[in-house]
């Protein structure tokens, strides 16, 4: 075939998924502990600057510094920004597809210093608003599987 | 080239599963313990190459998920997806380009992610992959072609596992320290002809971390500089096919750059321990070769004839290499650790006596597509 010939473009098509198993480590795992034993977040304060994170984590980086003092917060926090998303979400951990619309919020926690994002359990724009205050939802603790959806989502509640 | 060293260095020990740490918790302590070991504090840091996968992290920019950890913040950051060695060979480039001191921390664990996936995913989507080769089913390959090549036996190569989990011994960080013989490598389950189970890395999950800085740092460390004398890196092609396995052209151009470099001219007279990448028994005899210590097919001789062993001329993984820990990119700064520590004296048991220079070895891609070799000395 020394001339150049037309023919049609193949593809090559994988369709199996590529399985992980990601430890969690000490502060994740408290978090998860801590909903599904007392129904309510913990975060941690870094001594250096006073920041409290959640979820908490070793290290707070701005400081370069050990994080260890685990703090209580409240199940309620704030809407700081949210978005009503209208394209399928396909769950990574499931296969499950999410049903469309549902929002997707960052939520300021009662008592910490990061943003929090969960799912907001309303999609009519006209009853969300930045700024709204919204409360947890947690799943009934013996459906609790230790993972972020042991929280069903947030409810506005002002 | 400018003067630039080695003058921290960290390793967490190698386990098959870190199960209660997170890759951020494997990064942020051999940052803050390379740091102690240099005597520096985070704000002497001004560079932060991180040594991350995203098909073994499972997470899409993986370098990202340890910038905090790695004390990235406020810093220039950015990420090597390939061997340590080659990550240090980033840091030392930003050192050399006007930073004073780069971190350069690499992590992996072999126990997160499916290893058969992700080795095969190194491979061509479209002609190699669907056909199941991975790392070990490649380097059988490699092994198969070497040893008809030159009729090396299996034996001959089975003494490297003896000798590196031998060495392991005396090696606090290895995960696999073996009182082992030839006889029990034969009998080893047979993986992929003509490799058996003990002629095999395990999986491993481990970080380590360097900090390279240029000579106004240096000269204030709490430990003695290690100074790079010469380095070079060198690949070829990318299909297995394009390549002839048993003759590992980019390590041979490497090496001889980076000696150049260094000014050696006799390798086996003037370098004092080596440090190189074999996470399969056959592979440090080929490396050997490649880096120019002794004919091609002659490798194999070297053990034979106790000079790769600790009493040798040349001792060869001292630290019980690859063969005993093979976290996959964090072994190639093992090696380089592990050549820094022997020249410093401070390599434990596993010391080589009087290990001025020292050489260390990583390679990227199956069967070793390239190649970075290191020259370590302890004078500038």
């Amino acid at each position: 075939m020394a001339h150049q010939v037309e023919s049609e473009r193949l593809v090559s098509v994988f369709a199996y998924p590529m399985p992980y198993e990601w430890s969690i480590g000490l502060y994740g795992s408290k978090f998860f502990q801590e909903i599904k034993q007392n129904r309510r977040f913990v975060g941690i304060r870094c001594n250096g600057c006073g920041k409290v994170y959640v979820p908490p984590r070793r290290v707070c980086g701005p400081c370069f510094q050990e994080l260890a003092e685990l703090v209580a917060l409240s199940d309620t926090g704030v809407i700081t920004a949210f978005s009503v998303v209208n394209y399928p979400f396909i769950d990574p951990n499931t296969g499950a597809r999410r049903p469309i619309p549902y929002t997707y919020g960052y939520i300021k926690l009662d008592g910490a210093d990061n943003i929090f994002s969960h799912i907001i359990n309303e999609t009519d724009l006209s009853k969300i608003k930045v700024g709204m205050k919204v409360r947890a939802i947690f799943k009934d603790t013996a459906e609790m599987q230790g993972n972020i959806q042991d929280i069903k989502y947030f409810d506005i509640v002002a | 080239m400018d003067n630039a060293a080695i003058v921290g260095v960290a390793q967490t020990k190698y386990e098959r599963r870190k199960k209660d740490q997170i890759l951020a918790d494997l990064v942020f302590d051999v940052t803050r313990a390379a740091l102690d070991d240099a005597g520096l504090a985070i704000g002497d840091i001004d560079s932060v190459v991180t040594v991350s996968n995203d098909f073994f992290d499972g997470r899409t920019i993986s370098g990202m998920a340890v910038g905090d950890a790695a004390g990235g913040e406020d810093k220039n950051i950015s990420t090597v997806s390939g061997d340590g060695a080659f990550g240090a060979f980033y840091g030392l480039m930003r050192v050399l380009s006007g930073y004073k001191a780069t971190i350069v921390v690499a992590h992996y664990k072999g126990s997160e992610g499916s290893v058969p996936i992700t080795t095969n995913g190194m491979f061509d989507p479209i002609f190699h992959r669907h056909l199941g080769i991975d790392a070990i089913s490649a380097a059988a390959l490699q092994a198969d072609a070497y040893m008809a090549r030159f009729g090396i036996r299996e034996e001959d190569v089975a003494q490297v596992s003896v000798k590196n989990h031998g060495n392991a011994k005396n090696n606090p960080y290895a995960q696999l320290p073996m009182d082992i013989t030839v006889a029990d490598v034969m009998k080893s389950r047979k993986i992929a002809e003509p490799l058996k189970l003990l002629d095999c890395c395990p999986i491993s999950d481990g970080a380590a971390a360097i900090i390279i800085a240029n000579e106004e740092i240096a000269a204030r460390t709490k430990k003695k500089p290690v100074w790079v004398k010469g380095v070079a890196h060198c690949c070829e092609e990318y299909f297995l096919g394009d390549r002839r396995l048993s003759d590992p052209v980019a390590l041979q151009d490497a090496a001889r750059r980076a000696y150049a470099m260094a000014g050696i001219t006799d390798p086996m007279a003037e370098i004092d321990v080596a440090e190189v990448l074999e996470p399969f028994s056959y592979m440090e005899p080929l490396w050997l070769e490649g880096l120019g210590f002794c004919k091609p097919g002659e490798g194999a001789h070297l053990i034979e004839k106790g000079i790769t062993t600790m009493g040798g001329r040349l001792p060869v993984n001292p630290s019980g290499g690859a063969l005993s820990a093979n976290p996959i990119l964090v072994a190639g700064l093992a090696r380089l650790i592990e050549a820094t520590l022997q020249v410093r004296g401070e390599a434990g048991d596993r010391q080589v006596k009087n290990a001025a220079t020292a050489l260390a070895h990583g390679f990227n891609g199956p069967c070793g597509q390239s190649h970075c070799v290191w020259i370590m000395g302890g004078k500038k």
